[in-house]
């Protein structure tokens, strides 16, 4: 499994043959295929391109030439007020409520999905496979059937408008995917190694501990990449289960900013811009844990 | 390799090991068991209920909930808009990223930059992108200015407000965020794939066309399979995308069933018909992911060729 990343960023091989019908095809297909991709990649970037230099204009530019790509004079007070002037209070309350629900929920997950995992990867005991579908049944079924009943059960937990009450339910989310990466990934690592640890005094925990997790970190690594984006977009639990603008976390904060200021479009883009700029630096840095993570858990079937 | 064979000496004896596997997984088992599956089981009992959520639970009504959402006008756009959007991604939008994915599938330059440019708007929130893409889409904004320019005026429409055209929006939108996923799965797929298997076959006269049709699908069937079972669930639960450009609307021209149910729960306090309507969804998703099952144990019989890395 660990090869997989690897795999997806070695450069294909090259052979006499495949140069040979690489030739063939490029003579056709080279310029028809940056075309095509350069077009696909021009839809990609409109929006953000739009949102960001959108940012930079007032609502006047926006009306009266919105088909004009630079902002002309640039504007600078859309950004300011969101990241330091009159709006920056929301901004940041909102980025400090993402993070403390990300922070908790994916600990939680990465904590009980590698317990988990590490039972269901090494040790025999009765109903396990039976156990470990369970687990697998929560990727099997689309998690806005629980949304109803999760809220009065958090309610009733006393968690409403709590920010753990929205954490914990998405650890909870979290956990099948987490256990499904883990467990190929810690039943790969040799049983000579737990023989070895156990002579020298492990016990079950101290060799989960010392041994399996440090060898896993590429694996909770990916795992906690993948839990980082879930948690952080997440948009119908926050929404049903926040009730206050001071609980809100990003999504929503974006989703009511651009409502209270309806009218002021250059700023509802600019905020957006601002929000967006946390999970794009995240993507930059994470992306090799974020695609491995994806395509080892999907390529095998 | 796996830890099923006989255990060495020094390792615990079958009670002692319960102990520790209960040690292990009760944490886990406790958060998932309270927040995963027990709601879905507590959806199925309040179903049976006419419930506004805060008083006690007396009012049995059996499965007259049921009825009265099979009878819903709503529920039923709502039921026909989950569909439409499963067979536009799977007769659109897989097809395309795995037209891209295939493209990609080379070594060039700037290869890498169109991968990490497809994958971006996955990790965007989709409320920040359907917040975007409604700002663009107004009448007179960017999209139509745009369209003017090229001089395509005659295609502008009310995006998001003409009740013919809005579903077909979204769904743009939606494969706006999602085909860069289903692209980096499948192009994963593609590499597990050993040249060796189409360079015979164009040694044996294969074209490009029948080596893709012979060869590469039949290869890539179960990441095929996986990305389509994703999108099928995805599309099940369209939910983000919907209410922050439309709210469901205009005139539930873009309702879907979790719309329906968050509505019935929420605005209208009927929590027991809005459990019905999460158990109807649950029956999508579940016989989505049984045919997905029996497809996938099927198919793995059949050819071990087609395991990718063990």
């Amino acid at each position: 499994m660990s090869s997989e990343p690897a795999t997806l960023y070695a450069a294909s091989r090259t052979n006499p043959g495949r140069r040979r019908s690489r030739l063939i095809r490029n003579g056709l297909g080279g310029t028809a295929r940056y075309a095509v991709l350069v077009a696909v990649a021009f839809m990609i970037l409109v929006p953000v391109a739009y949102a960001v230099l959108g940012g930079f204009k007032t609502n006047g530019q926006l009306a009266a030439n919105p088909g004009s790509i630079l902002p002309d004079p640039w504007v600078f007070t859309n950004y300011s007020d969101v990241i330091f002037g009159h709006n920056a209070a929301a901004f940041w309350r909102e980025t400090a409520n993402s993070l403390i629900i990300a922070a908790v929920s994916v600990g939680l997950t990465v904590a009980l999905g590698s317990l988990a995992a590490f039972v269901f990867a090494r040790l025999v005991f009765p109903g396990r496979e039976a156990m470990y579908t369970l687990f697998v049944f929560g990727l099997l079924f689309p998690s806005a059937v629980a949304i109803l009943p999760l809220y009065i059960l958090v309610r009733n937990l006393g968690l409403e408008g709590n920010l753990l009450g929205v954490a914990l339910p998405q650890a909870a989310f979290a956990l099948p995917l987490t256990v499904v990466i883990l467990r190929p990934f810690f039943r790969s690592i040799p049983a000579e190694l737990e023989d070895a640890a156990r002579i020298d005094g492990c016990s079950t925990f101290g060799f989960f501990w010392r041994v399996l997790l440090p060898l896993a970190r590429p694996a909770l690594a990916t795992v906690s990449v993948l839990a980082i984006v879930a948690t952080w977009n997440a948009f119908m639990l926050p929404l049903i289960l926040l009730n206050g603008a001071d609980q809100w976390t990003l999504p929503l904060g974006v989703m009511n900013f651009s409502t209270e200021y309806s009218s002021d479009q250059a700023r509802v883009l600019a905020f957006t811009v601002v929000a967006l700029i946390p999970a794009v630096v995240f993507y930059a840095f994470a992306e090799r844990q974020l695609v491995g993570g994806l395509t080892s858990g999907a390529v095998k079937g | 390799m796996t830890a099923a064979r006989a255990r060495p000496r020094g390792r615990p004896r079958l009670p002692t090991r319960l102990v520790t596997v209960g040690l292990f997984l009760l944490p886990a088992l406790a958060l998932y068991g309270l927040f995963v599956l027990f709601p879905i089981v507590q959806a199925a009992h309040y179903s049976l209920f006419k419930w506004n959520g805060l008083q006690p639970l007396t009012d049995f009504v059996g499965l007259d909930n049921y009825v009265k959402a099979f009878n819903d006008k709503g529920f039923r756009t709502a039921v026909s808009n989950n569909l439409l959007i499963i067979v536009l991604s799977l007769a659109i939008q897989i097809p395309f990223a795995l037209w891209l994915a295939v493209l990609l599938n080379r070594n060039f330059p700037g290869r890498a930059v169109f991968r990490l440019i497809f994958f971006l708007p996955y990790v965007l929130s989709e409320a920040i992108a359907g917040i975007v893409f409604s700002l663009m889409l107004r009448p007179e904004a960017l999209v139509d200015t745009g369209l003017t320019t090229i001089g395509l005026g005659g295609l502008i429409q009310d995006w998001l407000g003409d009740t013919n055209i809005v579903m077909l929006t979204l769904f743009f939108i939606i494969s706006w965020k999602y085909f860069g996923f289903h692209m980096i799965l499948l192009l994963a797929g593609l590499q597990g794939i050993p040249h060796e298997i189409e360079e015979a076959a164009r040694i044996d006269g294969a074209d490009n066309l029948a080596v893709f049709r012979h060869i590469t699908l039949p290869l890539l069937g179960p990441t095929l399979r996986v990305s389509v079972f994703l999108s099928m669930i995805g599309a099940l639960q369209l939910f983000d995308m919907v209410w922050v450009t439309t709210g469901g609307g205009p005139l539930n021209a873009t309702n879907t069933m979790a719309i329906a149910m968050f509505k019935a729960g929420f605005t209208k306090s009927q929590m027991g018909y809005g459990s019905a309507l999460a158990v109807i969804l649950f029956l999508f998703g579940l016989v989505v992911a049984l045919a997905y099952q029996r497809f996938v144990l099927r198919r793995d019989v059949e050819g071990a060729v087609t395991a990718y890395n063990g």
